[in-house]
């Protein structure tokens, strides 16, 4: 079922998160300590591009790296044909594209 | 009742299970009770099966010395050549397992249908194009250039099906193309002689092929020959990288038709 | 002496086998498909509780006031230690494919699941 393309795009999505994922290990292992509030979170995160174009980037990478992953686990699991399984893969990169943004728009711009 | 002496020079008794069917007959599990040898490798199990208790078990092998992978059947669900394997590795409890190869279409019993397995080959274009005729001077190849030393560490492949029986992904995926034709299909990537690299790689990178494997290893984990298909199929998939991020193929997309 | 029953495996059943004779690549493969799985199972739930920041403020001061719970640490390990196990097998992975160093791949496995493991703890011992 996996041909070149999709192949190729799950690499690359994931050499693209490379060092995103490295970063979100680190902020997570600092920032936990003490436990999390809300003002916390957006103390970083509010109006802040760096963060901004970090999740932006992790967001978009993270949406064709899940959504062809599951793609590739319904054609291997549940034994969907290659179609079925290439219109479930838009469809979650879709709904994650969706939601990431909207959650990454909510914590950069939005005031509680 | 036995006397104790008897009774030390009775050899015990393997009870063997072995999937028969194939032939438009439903699949069973048939137990036979064979005595237990001192060297005696699990070919020997059917062979005594099929010359003294039932004469309709159908099973297959040729050299009987390890050269021709004729003999390759699951023994306790893991793929092995039966005249290579000596029952003190494989049998516990007395007790012993063996049908045919998996993924594997059956003829009938131990028997399996190996033409899907070679169907495979010639889809994976894993055939030697040639580059010349006999009326040319002969190419000179040193078994020492980097490309040579590639192709020789995947060659030694005698199609026994072995790998293609262990590997998950083509149970998974029944059009996968499999380690077998694959790994072949590397060699010939690695052949200076071969004049069509392009359909070579065109064959094995499209969706039935190399991109599928998950580098699980158990066809190098399995092969009698020590061979590592895995890493030729790695192989191939770096070709699908340069040639995604070469410089050539990036200009290509963008001149006009 | 010949004793007739059905065949009590399908094919299908007879490949699970293969993990009882410890093959750690294999191994690795599970855990990284499981792991890609449940992160990806849980994307859109944390997406969804980032948003409340502005759909719902004190509901996502009540989440994260649950957040203080045992229970809810353990699961915030978990989520850490799956994404670090399949950041350090697809690494391997990656590394593999690309550069295809063809021995020692048990060793780069065991290497990957150690420092996920390392990453995993030094997040627990932080949050709890």
């Amino acid at each position: 079922m996996i041909d070149k393309r999709i192949y190729i795009w799950q690499r690359l999505s994931a050499l693209v998160m490379i060092p995103l994922v490295i970063g979100h290990l680190a902020v997570m292992i600092y920032a936990i300590k003490g436990g999390l509030s809300v003002a916390e979170i957006l103390g970083r995160t509010q109006d802040s591009i760096v963060w901004l174009l970090f999740y932006g980037s992790f967001v978009l990478a993270v949406s064709v790296h899940a959504a062809l992953g599951l793609g590739v686990i319904s054609a291997e699991w549940l034994s969907l044909k290659p179609r079925m399984a290439a219109y479930l893969s838009l469809a979650i990169g879709l709904v994650l594209l969706a939601m990431g943004s909207h959650a990454i728009w909510a914590v950069t711009f939005a005031t509680p | 009742m036995s006397t104790p002496e008897e009774k030390q020079t009775e050899p015990d008794m393997l009870e063997v299970s072995i999937h028969r069917g194939g032939d438009g007959k439903p699949s069973t599990i048939q137990l036979y009770h064979v005595p237990r040898q001192d060297n005696q490798t699990v070919l020997d199990i059917v062979s005594h099966i099929q010359h003294y208790i039932d004469p309709t078990l159908s099973y297959r092998f040729a050299c009987r010395v390890g050269m021709c992978g004729s003999c390759a059947m699951m023994v306790n669900n893991e793929p092995r050549w039966t005249c290579r394997t000596h029952i003190d590795r494989v049998v516990e409890n007395n007790k012993i397992e063996i049908a045919p190869l998996r993924n594997l279409p059956v003829v009938k019993d131990l028997v399996p249908d190996l033409d899907p397995f070679f169907d495979k080959w010639t889809k994976a274009e894993a055939r030697h194009h040639p580059s010349a005729t006999r009326h040319q001077p002969m190419h000179l190849q040193s078994p020492d250039t980097p490309e040579r030393k590639r192709a020789d560490a995947n060659i030694e492949c005698i199609n026994c099906a072995v790998c293609y029986a262990a590997c998950d992904t083509v149970t998974k995926q029944p059009d996968y193309l499999g380690p077998a034709a694959l790994q072949r299909a590397w060699t010939l990537l690695n052949d200076a002689k071969d004049a069509d690299k392009q359909a070579i790689w065109k064959a094995v990178s499209g969706s039935d092929g190399c991109h599928n494997c998950h580098s699980i290893g158990s066809c190098a984990h399995y092969c009698p020959n020590e061979l590592n298909p895995m890493v030729a199929i790695a192989g191939l998939k770096q070709q699908t990288i340069r040639q995604a991020f070469s410089l050539t193929s990036l200009l290509e997309k963008f001149e006009t038709k | 002496m010949i004793q007739e029953y059905s065949a009590k495996q399908t094919t299908q059943q007879q490949h699970t086998h293969a993990l009882k004779r410890g093959q750690p690549l294999k191994f690795a493969f599970i855990l990284h498909r499981l792991s890609g799985l449940l992160l990806a199972l849980f994307l859109p739930a944390h997406f969804w509780v980032l948003s409340l920041v502005i759909s719902d403020t004190d509901r996502l001061t009540l989440f994260l006031e649950v957040t203080q719970l045992p229970i809810v640490k353990l699961a915030e390990t978990i989520l850490v230690s799956l994404l670090a196990v399949h950041f350090f097998g697809g690494l391997r992975l990656m590394a593999f494919e690309s550069f295809s160093w063809p021995s020692h791949q048990k060793t780069t496995a065991a290497a990957a699941l150690s420092m996920a493991i390392f990453i995993a703890m030094l997040f627990f011992l932080r949050t709890i």
